[in-house]
């Protein structure tokens, strides 16, 4: 058996053959340019910084430590630069782009609706009051990421609290839910910042910036499983979240238990959020435009729809990020940028394929 | 095959179903009639589970659906519904697709024979012309064609069609009733609710009317669809007419007018016989 039919076997296996114009090999191909640009980017990102050293002494740092050859023969100051300062904020942006895309497509297909980001019920600023108690009372909240993740995930378990009914979760209600505990928790990092000090009130306003000033490989080493895992479970459950977007009856028809796939779906999705706001603050748009952007190249299809996201949203933030960092002296806070490269990319859909994308 | 028993709906203080009581035997395609508002829908989703019947019970193949869980159900009962509009742009082909997913299984489960089972679905229906469009952009009608081949792929011994021909033109009306008389040859059960008696009439095996009060006659349609029935649901506005040994339902209006005619009264007043 030859490599190339070994590998459509294997592909059929997995539920990728090509019957009848479903053109699931067309898409396999832009999977896997998506994913070769996701590689590039991330390997130019390295290169990219302030300190000049030249392409070839990054990538011979790099490459011996991921071969694992002998790291003393490094010089001491391209180590820490290009192996402790940039790989693991390059990996960190990857992986917090990532999330917060894949995050944002389930959102957008549980809720039915393609305008959601991964914020709507409320785990920024859950997050945000979090982080605003960790700075200002340093003392009780002794670490500001974990207050931060609990904060999140309590302010998104107090959404859907709120919205159950008689067993069931209808999408408005939830979203509903969703504001208010948003506006509730908003209201309290107001009074926190209100109440701070100078000093205090600075560090809070930066953290809601979002940025990836401080990464370190301990970051990475804390996002990597929780979002490798988690998008591993979402890619599974990938067709069962098109059956979701359809709506809860015609879930039911369809033998898709809406109530319990969407705890599972939204739970998942609200961690890998929650860990990556708690690491790096708010960072907003990535995870609403690129699940559109995903959905432009492959379809709504979420077997596709997710992969696509991660990608992308790694590229898209590493992009930011690179930008936040090269293009001034000082850094620019990459929630910034975001912002500024994603409104354009937003009124182009609207004008463009709003009929399409938007219903 | 389905057993429905005494089953009680109330909407807050709006009660809808009182106390209705039916039976369908197997390969039957049994038409569900009624006026507006008299619990068709709410029927169905009592029976495909969506609502919880306040009180009686239904039986599928002599199983409680309400200890039937969600997947199970769905590999017996196909639901069509009145009207359905996601709002992403899945194509036609991939929604038809979604009706395979009670016999998937695997990490990503969609086989190769299912995505056979959905193009066969579409071409059944002679839609396959279809099969690349944006199932969100498609007009009313060619959606209910779409979620009719979506329940054709599910593949259930039972299917519940909600209005299936109520936003189709005549060619396609005809095809559908033509075709799920087809389907219950195979030995599949169907109710399908409708609002035209004529085609009640000509494509059920049996009818079953209801109206607030309940089941008002279950039977033969040539039993079932008279002028008392008529009268009775639709406050006297039909008859039952017989052209060629095939019976029609027609307006009352239009009979009366269509006699004044013959009679030659009606040439002065045009609106006469409106009053």
């Amino acid at each position: 058996m030859t490599e190339t039919t070994r590998l459509k076997r294997l592909l059929e296996r997995m539920g990728y053959d090509d019957v009848g114009g479903f053109s699931e090999y067309k898409k396999i191909l832009i999977l896997l340019i998506i994913a070769v640009i996701m590689f590039i980017s991330a390997l130019t990102a390295v290169v990219m910084g302030k300190y000049g050293f030249t392409v070839l002494d990054v990538y011979q740092t790099v490459f011996t430590h991921v071969t694992f050859g002998d790291v003393s023969a490094i010089e001491k100051l391209n180590n820490t630069i290009i192996w402790d300062i940039r790989a693991p904020r390059i990996l960190l942006t990857l992986f917090v782009g990532g999330a917060l895309a894949i995050a944002g497509a389930v959102f957008q297909g549980v809720f039915r609706n393609p305008l959601v980001e991964p914020y709507i019920l409320g785990v920024s600023s859950g997050a945000a009051f979090g982080a605003a108690l960790g700075i200002v009372f340093p003392a009780i909240f002794f670490s500001l990421q974990l207050s931060a993740f609990a904060f999140g995930s309590i302010a998104v378990a107090v959404a859907y609290l709120l919205a159950r009914v008689r067993g069931e979760t209808p999408v408005v209600t939830l979203i509903l839910a969703g504001v208010i505990v948003g506006s509730i928790f908003a209201a309290l990092v107001s009074l926190l910042k209100y109440l701070s000090t100078d000093a205090a009130l600075r560090e809070i306003v930066f953290w809601m910036m979002g940025g990836f000033y401080y990464a370190t490989w301990n970051d990475v080493r804390v996002i990597a499983p929780v979002v490798i895992v988690g998008f591993i479970i979402l890619w599974a459950l990938g067709w069962k979240l098109n059956i979701l977007s359809m709506g809860d009856d015609e879930a039911r028809t369809l033998g898709v238990n809406p109530e319990r796939y969407k705890f599972i779906v939204i739970s998942i999705a609200t961690a890998v959020t929650a860990f990556a706001v708690s690491l790096v603050g708010i960072i907003a748009w990535v995870g609403l435009m690129m699940p559109h952007a995903s959905r432009i190249l492959l379809g709504p299809d979420n077997r596709y729809v997710i992969p696509a996201s991660f990608m992308m949203g790694g590229i898209y933030l590493i992009i930011c990020d690179t930008m936040a960092r090269t293009l001034t002296n000082a850094e620019i806070p990459v929630g910034i940028i975001a912002s500024i490269l994603g409104a354009p990319y937003l009124c182009y859909l609207l004008r463009n394929k709003g009929r399409i994308i938007f219903g | 095959m389905l057993s429905v028993n005494d089953i009680h709906y109330t909407y807050q203080n709006f009660p809808v179903l009182s106390g209705v009581s039916f039976s369908v035997e197997q390969g039957e395609l049994c038409g569900l009639f009624g006026p507006n508002g008299c619990g068709k829908t709410t029927l169905f989703k009592c029976c495909l589970r969506f609502l919880a019947a306040h009180k009686g019970t239904v039986h599928i193949n002599g199983e409680d659906v309400s200890k039937k869980k969600v997947e199970d159900l769905a590999k017996i009962v196909s639901y069509v519904p009145q009207e359905h509009k996601p709002p992403f742009p899945y194509l036609v082909r991939e929604v038809v697709l979604m009706g395979r997913t009670p016999h998937l299984g695997g990490f990503f489960g969609v086989r190769r024979k299912d995505k056979e089972i959905a193009l066969n679905a579409l071409d059944r229906l002679e839609i396959s012309d279809l099969a690349d469009r944006p199932y969100n952009q498609l007009s009313g009608g060619q959606r209910q064609m779409v979620l009719i081949a979506r329940a054709i792929a599910q593949d259930t011994p039972i299917m519940f069609l909600d209005e299936p021909t109520s936003t189709l033109d005549f060619h396609n009306q005809m095809k559908i009733w033509e075709i799920m008389q087809s389907i219950t040859e195979e030995g599949k059960t169907i109710l399908a609710c409708s609002h035209d008696p004529n085609h009640v009439a000509w494509f059920c095996d049996r009818v079953i009317v209801i109206s607030n009060s309940g089941v008002v006659a279950n039977g033969h349609p040539r039993d079932v669809i008279n002028n008392e029935i008529l009268d009775l649901i639709y406050k006297d506005t039909c008859s039952v007419r017989s052209t060629d040994g095939v019976r029609m339902v027609m307006p009352r209006c239009i009979i009366e007018k269509k006699e004044q005619c013959n009679s030659g009264i009606v040439a002065e007043h045009p609106d006469h016989s409106r009053k």
